[in-house]
């Protein structure tokens, strides 16, 4: 895998002072996730309005894939619904494991699809995931 | 005169390629890389002589014994301890320290004491400690030091207590190579009646150890830093301590008799030796330490200091890269911890690695220390002897072009 492939516009764009760290007032779930080994952390705030993800948006620090992935999912997933959400966690993690590799599929998953090949670089595959996983564990409570 | 060229050569590993570029290895700190001499000396162990050691009367576990043994006599040797009855063989230094703290500071430290460490401490010679003091009701008393790193001797005295019974110190730092005042330490923490225990994972591949003139109560150290395996270890104690100590781990080889209901237990050091040992590991430390010998500490400081004070000096000529910790060449081995500016280093890890240098990137398991610093993470640079100052030509050439990779500036 070429640097270029990895640091892709894409990523470098979400990476630098995204529009999505920030603090939300008065977040109905605040969920911090971590990456013991590479020190990545991440804590979601989502504001529900019923069932839908009305605002979503995250603090902490990291490298540049953990944050740019965190910002893209967050494009992703606002104002969809929770079971939309977390369907959408799922089809990245499948394409995180190549389990599918059929871009029909993955175009769903908008900018996303830049993290597809993440898993040619095992060391970083945890920072990729770190914002997706979070997001799960926060409403599968 | 040594040659440079035919140490390189020493170590097959270094002639490899990653990513298409050559090794540039400078994670020394995580554990180093081994000599063929090592590397033969463990192939012939198991195609000449592997057998259990202790046990049996045959031919193959007599020369086992003896190579285990002899080993144990060279450690105590290189180390200058007063007896080999002084050397436990252990996993790692983690293990030893925690043999220490279960061993030793179990048994005699009530709610009333304090445990004195260093805020720099990795985790290793941290949670240990800590997690002794919680069940014990007792108190851990941090030293702390400046933003180089340098730990004070008023600091030290402060720390230092009357109700001080283990006083616990890197003699090295891991994290900026900062060599700390263990002497004075030493001195201090006797006066008040405290023992010391000396982690020397970081320090004992790079300099003479004297346990004697350091007066150390306890000294431990790993051989995967010093060219032998993973998997061994060794502490030193003082054998009027260690005799006091119970087991760590109870099993074979370390019982004098066994009954349904009592045991006695083996004489030092094997009391503390319990199980099927890592012979193939001993061996290689064995092989490690001629090795070391062979070429000698003078040589080991002179060219670490060299490459040393030539990485700074390069380091320091670039706009964007952040150096931590104090640049004194005195009183510091080849630990350098930077950053380069706007960029998490584990990017920067990433981007080294696909030109074939590997450093490491991350808290350094040190995290008490980090925070102290308000740092999240840095990235780490370490060197041993067989570095070359092209490889650190190498490595600036790179570090230049990692802005440009991560979008600022030209890519
Ligand atoms: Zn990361």
């Amino acid at each position: 895998m070429e640097l270029n492939d990895l640091y892709t516009d894409i990523i470098l764009e979400h990476s630098q002072n995204s529009y999505n760290k920030k603090v939300i007032e008065n977040a109905d779930i605040t969920e911090l996730g971590h990456n013991p080994s590479c020190g990545d952390e991440i804590t979601l705030q989502i504001k529900f309005d019923g069932d839908i993800i009305k605002n979503i948006a995250y603090t902490g620090h990291g490298c540049a894939i953990s944050q740019a992935s965190a910002s893209i999912m967050i494009d992703n997933i606002k104002g969809k619904t929770k079971k939309e959400a977390l369907d959408e966690v799922e089809l990245f993690l499948k394409m995180i494991k190549k389990e599918i590799t059929d871009d029909n599929e993955l175009e769903k998953l908008n900018d996303a699809i830049a993290f597809k090949n993440i898993s040619n670089m095992p060391a970083r595959v945890k920072c990729a995931v770190l914002a997706w996983h979070t997001l799960k564990e926060s409403m599968e409570k | 005169m040594i040659n440079k060229e035919e140490i390189v050569k020493d170590f097959p590993i270094l002639d490899r390629k990653v990513n298409g570029k050559k090794l540039v290895y400078f994670d020394n700190a995580a554990t180093t890389q081994k000599p063929l001499s090592v590397i033969n000396a463990i192939s012939d162990y198991y195609k000449i002589y592997n057998a259990n050691p202790h046990r049996g009367a045959h031919t193959l576990s007599v020369e086992a014994t003896e190579a285990y043994e002899q080993t144990r006599n060279k450690v105590a040797k290189f180390i200058n301890a007063r007896s080999e009855q002084e050397i436990i063989f252990t996993k790692n230094t983690t293990e030893a320290l925690n043999l220490v703290a279960y061993s030793y500071v179990n048994n005699n430290l009530t709610s009333d004491d304090e445990i004195t460490i260093c805020i720099t401490e990795h985790h290793s010679n941290l949670i240990p400690w800590q997690q002794i003091a919680i069940r014990k009701g007792a108190k851990i008393n941090y030293m702390y030091v400046d933003s180089d790193g340098i730990l004070s001797v008023d600091e030290i005295k402060n720390k230092i207590t009357d109700k001080t019974k283990v006083v616990c110190i890197a003699h090295v730092t891991n994290t900026f190579g900062i060599v700390n005042p263990v002497e004075e330490i030493v001195s201090i923490a006797h006066e008040k009646g405290a023992i010391v225990v000396i982690d020397g994972a970081q320090s004992t591949p790079h300099m003479k150890i004297d346990v004697q003139k350091l007066d150390a109560d306890f000294f431990a150290f790993s051989g995967h830093k010093m060219l032998a395996p993973m998997g061994v270890g060794v502490l030193y104690g003082k054998k009027e301590l260690l005799k006091n100590m119970t087991p760590f781990l109870y099993g074979g080889d370390m019982i004098e008799y066994v009954s349904e209901q009592t045991t006695t237990f083996a004489e030092l050091p094997f009391k503390f030796e319990a199980g099927t040992q890592n012979v193939e590991a001993v061996v290689g430390l064995s092989s490690a330490i001629d090795y070391i010998e062979k070429i000698g500490y003078e040589y080991i400081e002179e060219q670490e200091r060299e490459l040393t004070e030539y990485a700074l000096e390069k380091l320091n000529q670039i706009d964007d890269v952040i150096i931590y910790g104090s640049k004194n060449i005195e009183n510091k081995v080849g630990v350098i911890s930077f950053n380069v500016k706007d960029v998490h280093p584990h990017d920067t890890a990433t981007i080294l690695d696909r030109y074939g240098i590997a450093i490491r990137s991350g808290h350094h398991c040190a995290q008490p220390f980090m925070k102290h610093l308000d740092l999240n993470s840095t990235c780490r640079i370490s060197f041993y002897f067989y570095n070359t100052k092209e490889e650190i030509d190498i490595f600036i050439d790179a570090i230049k072009k990692v802005r440009g990779h991560m979008g600022y500036g030209t890519k």
